[in-house]
């Protein structure tokens, strides 16, 4: 089954490019470390999902790419182009002249009906490749105004016009201290109307990548295309194919659906994350070689601790050893040191592959209460290496984790409503007070669910 | 992409616009190696056939035969105009889109904005839309003009309301040249407080200039240059000084010297618009993040460097140093003390070889010696502009939206007292039809409920940070 990729804005285009580049090279890797006849399952599975071919044998994208001012669609597309080994659709591009100023209502109240049709029906025309459609994955920001506010407007449209298939936005969190001064009332905007129209929301935090980019890949300049190639290493650790059945070596149709059904048991708990061990500059690798034990050590304790690397964990944290109900927000205010799961999804690439011990993932002390960790956790494989990674292990989790930085950030947009401050932008464009009052409502609604798990 | 209009109102007006547009070319030329006619050139120049007569001479692609500023210039006096039209940068203006009159406004921004301003509306509104319809998707007026005198006080205001009305979608930028307290003009308090009113209620957002500042900057750099202090380093003739000419001898008023660091103000403004870059920023999206109230929309500008680096690899410390100094005094165009006022917000929109990293380094450096707002605590706005200007590796320009412009527009306004309070000058203005006391008074008034607004905000300036109480929600 194939996946639709709709790339928003300046950053959902950026990183959609480094994204289905790493998909590529990655399914064109020569050190697989598996058989020729298991390889080519492997790309056959990997094209099925996100490429489709042209009649000279290029691979294209299965993606739209949207933004409402023409610069970076055309870096994006030429890119892609000049690459020489896949490309995007001649037609796929969707752009205007002047894009949406950082503003959500922009974005959604203005942009969005304006284009509705064009947009959708390059959706359709890309579905319709499909032979069969797992579902759309939407990269967007939260912080500008075409990835957050259009990007809201058409999750809501495929919503409505494909109510059978499944939604994954892929948000990026800005970083706290700031790239646009609005940017948390974009994000509480985008997040809450995401909450009632999207399936699941899978959340990479700038600040976290950069941290990733300094400390693991030893970066000393690092721009923006450094951060996204990280995140596309580990988007792709994620969505690369793997066997469907514990032994066997038939890949997984449906990556939206099986995803969904391990990760997001309960609609009001949507908010997934990814982390990645190891991860490190191609010159280190050379030189590493790792065990299953010991890397499913640190990625157990990178969950539990909510470490977003193998570095600078804190060992200190531990599971609680009785569930007792938590205060609710009192707790909040406390040091929030173990990160409670709903569900975890542990993907596990290369050598050895079967001898891997989960057994650690497996204790119920990490999951909340109301779900067995024979419900609560699963685990997929492959034999198949990823990117020159001998062994690599993902874990894709709806923790915890988030709790604190949507919590600041509907504080600092709370702070800034109730000064008024930047309102008249947004009223401007068709959007109300109440309207975000019904997203600060909504979003402590979550807050509070999370925070009581 | 999307396209801006330059008008440029009055003798500094002009001479700025007229410093504009020779950078701009040259800005272009140095980025635009293959004379193809690109976006990004169209977004301040049209691409004419000139042996076509009227209208249809617009090429929309391919190469470039002659640019044509997407301007209207407006004197009214011939003086400054005319020496533009006949100097070498005569061909790049349409001579339809110039509006002169010989009899010029006296400094009198009643003569500027009600006669002139009645006289030559028709005319004006014609030669707006017709810049208007050559563009594709026109998305600002920049209007250039002083506050001091009479045209580009009085005419320079007048159409910001026509513009408004006219074009309510599109955004208007004012680069306001405000008088320095040694003015020659005497009438120069009632003319900008009289044009205040008008950027109060009908600008989206203004970067004010003061000439002080700007001749302090000159002054700094020819010390720098003269003194050999920075040795072989330093290119005296660097973009942002020099214009075709040489570098002008320190005691004379380096006018041109000054004008070309305005000029390169907006350039900065407009590049990452123009350009690509990792993290692009709109014209849309400084009104967007910089206004968090309508009438609070002054913006103080800082730019560096202001001296040409013949080293091109230049090393971590000099890019932090860049970041340094344009929180310094320094590098304003306009004197002011940010350090010691309150930010609403601020900008860095960075050219160059820089990246992310360098900004969140810098950030994280330079914040704990600035005040914020209690409602905007990290409210940082940043762009990634790849190209570099001419003559520089990098480039920062800071607009920051800070409780410091206050002390200016209070002394604008003891200005206008000293002069009012004896009724001086007021005749020549109240012997024009249609002004009348009140038209001061109401002046008066807007810029008192502005300083206000600052006061209000500076108030809260040593008060600790707190929370509102968020809301609860039941379970």
């Amino acid at each position: 089954m194939s996946v639709v990729t709709v790339q928003l804005g300046q950053c959902g285009n950026q990183i959609g490019f480094e994204v289905f580049d790493a998909l590529y090279t990655d399914s064109h890797c020569p050190q697989g470390l598996c058989s020729k006849r298991e390889n080519e399952a492997y790309q056959a599975s990997c094209k099925e999902r996100f490429f489709s071919e042209e009649e000279n044998g290029v691979p294209i994208a299965r993606a739209i790419l949207v933004d409402m001012e023409p610069k970076v669609t055309s870096q994006t597309l030429s890119k892609a182009a000049q690459s020489g080994r896949w490309k995007y659709g001649q037609h796929s591009c969707f752009c205007q002249k002047q894009g949406s100023g950082n503003n959500w209502a922009y974005g959604y109240s203005v942009h969005g009906p304006r284009h509705e049709e064009s947009i959708m029906n390059l959706i359709q025309k890309e579905v319709e490749k499909c032979d069969s459609l797992s579902g759309f994955f939407i990269i967007m920001s939260m912080a500008g105004g075409t990835g957050s506010g259009l990007g809201a407007f058409v999750t809501q449209n495929l919503q409505d016009q494909y109510s059978n298939s499944l939604k994954m936005n892929h948000i990026i969190w800005p970083y706290r201290t700031g790239e646009v001064i609005v940017q948390n009332y974009n994000s509480i905007l985008t997040l809450s109307h995401l909450y009632r129209s999207s399936d699941a929301l899978l959340v990479h935090e700038n600040d976290a990548l950069h941290k990733i980019c300094a400390k693991l890949m030893n970066i000393k300049q690092i721009s923006f295309s450094d951060i996204n190639q990280v995140l596309a290493h580990q988007l792709g650790s994620v969505f690369q194919p793997t066997y469907s059945v514990e032994g066997s070596c038939h890949y997984r149709r449906n990556p939206l659906g099986d995803l969904m059904e391990n990760l997001v048991p309960h609609p009001e708990f949507k908010m997934l994350g990814i982390r990645n061990i190891p991860q490190m500059s191609e010159n280190s690798l050379a030189y590493s070689t790792f065990t299953w034990a010991g890397l499913l050590k640190y990625l157990r304790q990178m969950l539990i601790s909510n470490s977003k690397m193998e570095e600078g964990i804190d060992w200190h944290v531990q599971p609680p050893l009785s569930r007792l109900p938590t205060l609710g927000k009192a707790s909040l205010n406390r040091e929030l040191q173990f990160n409670t799961s709903i569900a975890n999804l542990v993907i596990l690439r290369g050598k050895d592959v079967h001898s891997a011990d989960l057994g650690g993932f497996k204790d119920p002390a990490l999951y909340t209460s109301w779900l067995k960790p024979i419900n609560a956790f699963n685990v997929w494989k492959t034999q198949r290496a990823f990117r020159k990674y001998e062994k690599s292990a993902a874990l894709v989790s709806n923790s915890q984790f988030l709790l604190k930085p949507l919590d600041t950030i509907v504080g600092k947009a709370w702070n800034m409503f109730a000064s008024k401050a930047y309102i008249h932008q947004y009223t401007k464009f068709g959007l109300e007070e109440e309207d975000f009052l019904d997203s600060f409502t909504l979003l402590e609604q979550v807050v509070a669910s999370y925070c009581n798990l | 992409m999307t396209q801006s209009v330059v008008v440029q109102v009055g003798q500094c007006g002009n001479q700025i616009g007229c410093c504009f547009w020779d950078l701009a070319l040259r800005e272009h030329a140095a980025v635009n190696q293959k004379g193809i006619y690109d976006e990004a050139l169209s977004s301040f120049f049209r691409n004419v056939d000139t042996r076509v007569v009227g209208d249809g001479g617009s090429i929309s692609k391919g190469k470039i035969c002659t640019l044509k500023a997407r301007a209207v210039l407006i004197d009214m006096e011939e003086g400054v105009v005319n020496e533009i039209l006949q100097g070498p940068l005569r061909d790049v203006f349409d001579s339809k889109q110039l509006i002169t009159d010989i009899s010029g406004s006296g400094n009198n921004w009643a003569v500027g904005h009600k006669v002139f301003g009645n006289l030559y509306q028709e005319q004006i509104l014609e030669k707006l839309r017709k810049s208007a319809e050559h563009c594709d998707c026109l998305q600002c007026f920049f209007i250039i003009h002083s506050m001091g005198g009479g045209t580009g006080s009085g005419l320079g205001t007048f159409l910001l309301k026509m513009l408004k009305d006219e074009f309510p979608e599109v955004y208007r930028f004012v680069t306001s040249v405000y008088p320095s307290g040694e003015d020659d003009v005497i009438t120069s308090p009632y003319n900008s407080i009289l044009a205040m009113k008008e950027l109060n209620e009908h600008a989206d957002c203004v970067l004010p200039i003061d000439n002080q500042s700007l001749f302090d900057i000159i002054s700094k750099i020819d010390l720098m240059v003269n003194s050999g202090k920075l040795g072989t380093t330093i290119k005296p003739k660097s973009l942002v000084t020099s214009s075709a000419g040489a570098v002008k001898k320190r005691h004379q008023k380096p006018f041109d010297a000054m004008n070309n660091i305005v000029a390169n103000l907006l350039l900065n403004l407009t590049s990452s618009a123009r350009f690509e870059g990792s993290l692009n920023m709109d014209l849309n999206e400084i009104s967007m993040n910089l206004v968090p109230f309508p009438q609070l929309h002054y913006l103080v500008s800082s730019l560096t460097p202001l001296y040409t680096l013949a080293d091109v690899n230049i090393p971590t410390r000099r890019l932090d140093q860049m970041f340094s100094d344009a929180f310094s005094k320094d590098h304003q165009l306009i004197r002011a003390d940010p350090k010691h006022s309150l930010y609403l917000a601020c900008a860095l929109m960075v050219r160059g070889n820089v990246q992310v990293s360098d900004l969140r380094r810098n950030i994280e450096r330079l914040k704990p010696s600035l005040q914020f707002v209690s409602w905007n605590q990290e409210g940082w706005k940043t762009s990634l502009c790849s190209v570099p200007p001419v003559g520089h590796s990098h480039s920062l320009l800071a607009l920051a939206n800070n409780t410091c412009v206050k002390p200016t527009f209070m002394e604008l306004r003891e200005r206008f007292m000293r002069l009012y309070k004896k009724k001086a000058h007021l005749h020549h203005y109240l012997q024009i039809e249609g002004m009348e006391e009140s038209c001061f008074m109401e002046a008066l008034s807007s810029l008192s409920g502005l300083i206000e607004e600052y006061n209000q905000l500076d108030a809260t300036k040593s008060m600790p940070v707190e929370d509102f109480p968020r809301l609860s929600v039941a379970m």
